[in-house]
């Protein structure tokens, strides 16, 4: 994973191939060897491993178990997987919307968290962190985006209906957040705008650390404009930041759920903005299946980490 | 810094590439400004102006009655505003510190050291980040229940501690920007690993832990305290406003000024932090040259 790495005992030491009592025993040796390495990784493992890797045991454990959070847990072996995909239908509605809403979004926001960074570094620093602000900024309130919901008012005094009636355009308002044919669109343009934030902010700290002396070095070997300059120097600097990025991009937009319900309501009209995340947590919180719940988000997992191995493959060819 | 590359730069770059990229800023700057800038200007509104028709962007006659009815109406609240805005500073400073200051530690092992258990603990903290938090929060109950910890900080703030997303974060920028050889010069004068991780890749990775400050405060300002919180006097403050803000369509300006409130902080805390990345760029640089 990292790229310089300093001392290769260890990797040595275990590709000798030893009977498994010596091979523990080495084990064991450059494990003391390394007890500085334990003494930092530490605190963090140990809070990690109590607040994060147990409870997603527990929580893929349950998922093949009826669990209405009042009777213990019932085995009920792969049940709630197959009723999601066989009884539910709501859940495949929700599965369709989620692809086509992290299709969008999630490349989408990406590219733009990318581009603009990129664009903002070239800047001077005082323009650079004012401009930087404003980008980010719809990400900083944590509730910003209810504006949006005034602008797409359904009756005459949303905004957008106020300026379409008075100049006469539409003769009646528009439900734009309960029809079905703009629910969707308005969600994607929503989310998109709060969508410069984690890796925005990552790819302009990751710029601003590219050595110097790359780009000098560059354009002694030739680089000729800016877009060769992105392209052989500044992309495969900012690699590790790259796939950051990309975990970002794909959870937030295969796990959106919250802004979507603050938008299109509980219930949205012809489940057309229902995403696996709030049929989640509809079971999770309105029904208590917890089973059934973490069912979803177990299959919401795995598709995470396929679609996060497609894009490191992807930026492997970066080189 | 940037003068210094542009200086260096050995090639000439387009007048017509500053122009579009220019104007492809200012138009995207407006796009994301407007909303905040309406929210801005909803604050000011008089009530009656909230519900014009057609809808006015700007106020025609600013008021500070938002303003005023708001705090009027935290004076009102038996425990005292003061209380939840503490509540909320302690959550957000104790929280991020643990956060900052554990992941740094943790991501300068991963990053500069290889230990058995490495590769395990990388994979753990990438895929953890890509399961659904919701589903986690039944089994984190009981933990805290286990622990006893419900009602109290430490339910807050402790979790926010493992938080992975600064691991990975540090542990990249570490990785990138710390050069093997700086580190084997100060071990070779005798520095030790602490040393090595504190005094020298701490504050080359200065923009990195500074994010890592506004992404781990802007998360824990908006916290409310939900299921692990049930005391009154233990609430933050984003709670104590949304009660207040609850009253309906006649508490719409008071809802305006709330949220132009909560926007104040962590826009403040982000000023800051943007402001010191730009700084450290400037020094690290001309040292670099």
């Amino acid at each position: 994973m990292s790229a310089t790495i300093s001392e290769p005992k260890v990797a040595v030491d275990a590709q000798v191939a030893q009977p498994k009592q010596g091979r523990l025993r080495t084990l064991w040796e450059s494990m003391k060897e390394n007890k500085v390495s334990y003494l930092f990784v530490g605190p963090f493992v140990i809070l990690f491993t109590i607040f994060v890797v147990i409870p997603i045991l527990i929580s893929i454990g349950l998922s093949f178990t009826y669990f209405n959070m009042v009777q213990p847990p019932s085995w009920v072996g792969w049940g709630n997987y197959l009723t999601l995909f066989l009884e539910d239908e709501i859940f495949l509605i929700a599965v369709k919307n989620t692809l086509f809403f992290a299709a969008i979004t999630g490349p989408v926001s990406y590219i733009l968290c990318f581009v603009f960074a990129w664009l903002i570094n070239e800047l001077k620093p005082k323009l650079r962190a004012f401009l930087t602000l404003l980008f980010y900024a719809p990400s900083i309130s944590a509730n910003a985006f209810m504006i949006w919901t005034v602008m797409f008012s359904g009756d005459a005094y949303g905004y957008i209906n106020g300026i379409l009636l008075y100049w006469g355009i539409i003769d009646k308002p528009i439900q734009w957040l309960q029809d079905p044919t703009y629910m969707m669109g308005i969600v994607i343009l929503v989310v998109l705008w709060m969508s410069l934030g984690v890796s925005f902010l990552t790819f302009i700290a990751g710029l601003q650390g590219i050595d110097n002396t790359l780009y000098e070095a560059g354009a002694i070997d030739g680089v000729r404009n800016r877009w060769q300059e992105l392209w052989y120097i500044t992309l495969p600097s900012m690699k590790n930041h790259l796939m950051f990025g990309a975990i970002i991009s794909i959870t937030n937009s295969f796990a959106a759920a919250g802004q979507l319900q603050a938008l299109t309501g509980a219930t949205p009209t012809d489940w057309a903005t229902w995403t696996i995340m709030q049929h989640v947590n509809d079971y999770g919180y309105v029904r208590y299946e917890m089973g059934y719940a973490s069912a979803m988000a177990v299959l919401l997992f795995i598709t995470m980490v396929v679609v996060q191995r497609l894009v490191q493959r992807l930026l492997a060819k970066l080189d | 810094m940037s003068r210094f590359r542009l200086a260096s730069k050995g090639y000439a770059r387009s007048t017509a590439g500053d122009v579009i990229i220019f104007l492809i800023l200012g138009g995207a700057a407006i796009f994301m400004s407007l909303p905040l800038v309406y929210a801005i200007c909803q604050a000011f509104k008089p009530l009656n102006e909230l519900f014009i028709f057609p809808p006015q962007f700007f106020p025609r006659h600013p008021t500070l009655d938002n303003f005023s009815d708001l705090f009027l109406l935290m004076a009102q609240s038996w425990v005292p505003i003061t209380r939840y805005l503490f509540n909320s500073l302690f959550i957000v400073i104790m929280g991020t510190a643990g956060n900052v200051l554990f992941g740094s530690l943790c991501a300068y092992a991963l990053a500069k050291h290889n230990f058995p258990g490495k590769r395990l603990i990388n994979n753990l903290i990438l895929f953890s980040l890509m399961f659904a938090g919701s589903v986690l929060v039944i089994p984190h109950y009981l933990t805290m229940a286990y622990l006893n910890w419900i009602n109290s900080y430490a339910a807050i703030i402790v979790p926010a501690w493992a938080a992975t997303l600064g691991v990975y974060l540090m542990r990249n920028f570490i990785d990138h920007m710390v050069h093997e050889s700086l580190l084997e010069s100060a071990r070779i004068d005798g520095a030790s690993e602490f040393d090595c991780y504190w005094r020298i890749t701490m504050p080359i990775v200065k923009p990195a832990w500074l994010t890592l400050i506004i992404l781990s405060f802007q998360n824990l300002w908006g916290e409310q305290g939900g299921m692990f919180l049930y005391a009154e006097e233990l609430k933050p403050l984003p709670y104590a406003l949304s009660q207040i803000i609850g009253g309906g369509v006649g508490r719409a300006g008071v809802a305006a000024a709330v949220t132009v409130i909560l926007m104040i902080v962590p826009i403040t805390v982000f000023i800051i932090n943007q402001t010191q990345i730009v700084q450290t760029m400037g020094t690290s640089g001309i040292a670099g040259e």
